[in-house]
């Protein structure tokens, strides 16, 4: 392989976003943000609409410029070059080909662009690899959206780019199609081995596609980390309300031993695992995912050592099929989500008088000044 | 077809009798159809001038004036130059008619580019003097135009070019807003896809930009051409001693009417019909290639 191409760029190196900001007036987009995005990986930037992702995408494509900051791919500094001399490209979030093109050209203009003579094979291949390559000469207006959304990946893969940006690629189909390039998208990356990232407000697809993903709030990050990671060890209220569901109940460290924190929350006793806190003193917020808590009817039935919160009335009952979805009100008017899978226990009606109980080493355990909303409305609205 | 197959296939004995329920009648016939009797009469309404002037230019008239039906002649059709004023002013449309097009729709364009694109202070300022030409009572236009002419160049030197001009003028409003809704209807995110995609900004303006907005350029000038080839008003103040074919036909008709002016018109109607009718075959054709 040559080290430089055409476009002056060297094979292979890491994305690098260096203290990146970009302030429209007196409203800062993204804040600050410092960046390394491994070659070859599947990075995600997730968060709700306004949180600076695609400002942070379209500064790296060159389409905007940064207020303050650097970019690098690999050992080359890319943050003052034009949009068309980097070698990064885009799919769109409306796939934006071009109506006055047929397909075959619309996939052949970075070629073309960059003054390649012969572009019938690459062209072929590529549209081959999206399997649409009976579709070459067509309009582009007279395909479907997912069609035209494997058009708009395929003009920019042919390009073959140090990264492709996606921004919210699937965001425009419906769920069906949606689940089915999901899975497409992630062997297209595997098969090429492009740093790809992505931008989207839907946790799901962000899980189910990157190997890392950057949970953005404010123009920041909040946390970074694999999805399993951020999942069951969220850094922030914000984190762990929008990347799934999460119950949040303030509590107190009443003390430490043996890696477990003991905790007081409305009077009831309940644990934690040290590894798993981020704030070990004072006030803490303690929080367990939905599926990890069980309902029983019963004080006895809870095994020794679980964390049990009793006085809970079940406010609504959703039979999913595979699982029932409760709302539990506790005593002090908050209210948890159990998520119980359905192995064919007696569901409980609203009304009912439950107690709420989970494993310890299940909970996590985050600092307790922040807002225990945080997050929760952005989900909703990244839902709608 | 398709529905009459459907309807007798269950009952074929019943399907006849169905049918002969349904056609009765021309009445009947009209209320089914009211979309298509409502178009054709709309047509009719449309085009009878339009085939009164055909039919006309096939008159010879009795006098001066070819306004009433005498007998047929194909004399006009053979030497429609026989006033030669008449063609000389045709002529002078013409060129005026595609000069301004030229002129105006390279400008409009670009005053509609900078419009949509840009955000400057006068910006709005501009809008509304865009739209003045168009509301301005054209009468008020010519006389404005005619006065300043006169204590400008004089009226000696009026003709082909303060004509242009003036038609210039009014034809830039309309090229300006026929080719503003096209470029605001173009997705932006289409400009920032080519330059993606390597194109500088050169080759973004002329391979997706300059395409995307042909369409409505070529709306603009057609109607252009078709605006300052028609003007009376206006060019009547600016023409000094010159001329134009709707000058020659008003003046004409306090002095004589000749069956040759309906030939022109009857001329143009089939030109432009013609052009019309080749570019649908055109695109046909080529929808059908892609087939």
């Amino acid at each position: 392989m040559s080290s430089h191409d055409v476009l002056g760029r060297t094979e292979g190196g890491d994305l690098r976003l260096v203290g990146l900001t970009k302030r429209y007036g007196s409203f800062t987009a993204v804040d600050d943000l410092s960046l390394t995005i491994p070659q070859g990986s599947f990075f995600a930037l997730l968060g709700a609409s306004g949180c600076g992702k695609t400002t942070t995408l379209r500064m790296i494509s060159g389409l905007e410029d940064p207020t303050v900051g650097q970019i690098f791919l690999g050992e080359q500094e890319v943050t003052d070059l034009k949009p068309y001399r980097r070698p990064v490209n885009t799919v769109f979030q409306n796939y934006a080909l071009f109506p006055h093109l047929d397909i075959f050209e619309n996939v052949a203009f970075g070629l073309r662009r960059r003054g390649v003579k012969d572009v019938k094979k690459s062209v072929t291949d590529m549209l081959d690899l999206v399997e649409l390559g009976h579709l070459a000469k067509r309009k582009p207006t007279q395909l479907s959206g997912g069609q035209q959304q494997r058009i708009a990946l395929a003009r920019a893969l042919i390009n073959q780019p140090q990264v492709l940006l996606l921004d919210e690629p699937l965001g425009a189909l419906d769920l069906k199609l949606r689940r089915q390039m999901q899975i497409e998208l992630k062997r297209i990356q595997t098969e090429v081995g492009l740093t790809f990232v992505h931008v989207t407000h839907d946790q799901e697809e962000a899980m189910t596609m990157a190997d890392t993903i950057a949970v953005m709030n404010h123009g920041r990050i909040e946390q970074l980390g694999s999805p399993a990671d951020l999942y069951e060890n969220p850094a922030t209220t914000f984190v762990a309300n929008f990347l799934g569901q999460s119950n949040l109940i303030p509590a107190s460290v009443e003390g430490e031993k043996d890696g477990v924190v003991s905790v007081s929350a409305h009077g009831q006793q309940l644990k934690v695992d040290t590894k798993r806190c981020r704030s070990t003193s004072g006030k803490i917020i303690l929080g367990v995912r939905p599926e990890k808590v069980q309902i029983a009817t019963d004080r006895g039935e809870v095994p020794d050592g679980h964390n049990a919160l009793v006085g809970g009335k079940v406010v609504d009952t959703s039979f999913i099929g595979v699982s029932t979805q409760y709302l539990v009100q506790m005593p002090s008017g908050e209210e948890l989500s159990v998520f119980e899978q359905n192995t064919g226990r007696a569901i409980q009606r609203p009304g009912a008088e439950v107690v709420v109980y989970w494993d310890p080493s299940q909970g996590f355990g985050l600092e307790g000044s922040q807002d225990i909303e945080a997050g929760a409305e952005a989900d909703e609205e990244a839902a709608a | 077809m398709a529905t009459q197959t459907l309807s007798t296939a269950p009952a074929p004995a019943g399907g006849d009798a169905h049918l002969k329920v349904r056609r009765r009648g021309p009445i009947a016939w009209a209320r089914q159809h009211v979309l298509l009797v409502v178009t054709f009469l709309v047509f009719v309404f449309m085009l009878l001038p339009n085939g009164v002037i055909l039919w006309m230019s096939f008159n010879s008239p009795e006098g001066k004036f070819n306004y009433t039906w005498h007998k047929f002649s194909l004399d006009a059709w053979k030497n429609p130059c026989s006033s030669s004023t008449m063609c000389h002013s045709i002529g002078l449309s013409l060129e005026i008619g595609v000069v301004a097009t030229i002129l105006a729709t390279i400008l409009g364009t670009m005053i509609a580019f900078a419009m949509v694109r840009h955000r400057f202070r006068a910006r709005s300022g501009i809008n509304a003097l865009l739209f003045l030409p168009m509301a301005a009572p054209e009468v008020v236009m010519g006389a404005t135009l005619a006065a300043l002419f006169f204590n400008t160049i004089g009226p000696g030197a009026m003709g082909f070019w303060t004509i242009t001009i003036a038609h210039v003028m009014f034809c830039i409003s309309y090229v300006v807003v026929t080719v503003k809704s096209r470029l605001a209807g173009m997705d932006p995110t289409l400009e920032r896809a080519a330059q993606d995609l390597y194109a500088t900004p050169t080759q973004t303006f002329m391979k997706v930009t300059l395409p995307l907005v042909a369409p409505g350029i070529g709306a603009a000038a057609l109607l252009a051409f078709a605006i300052s080839i028609d003007d009376y008003i206006i060019t009547v103040f600016t023409a000094g001693n010159s001329e134009t074919f709707p000058m020659y036909i008003f003046g004409s008709v306090q002095r004589a009417y000749p069956a040759q002016i309906d030939v022109i018109g009857s001329l143009m109607l089939l030109g432009t019909m013609a052009v019309i009718a080749v570019s649908q075959v055109l695109n046909q054709m080529r929808a059908a290639r892609k087939k």
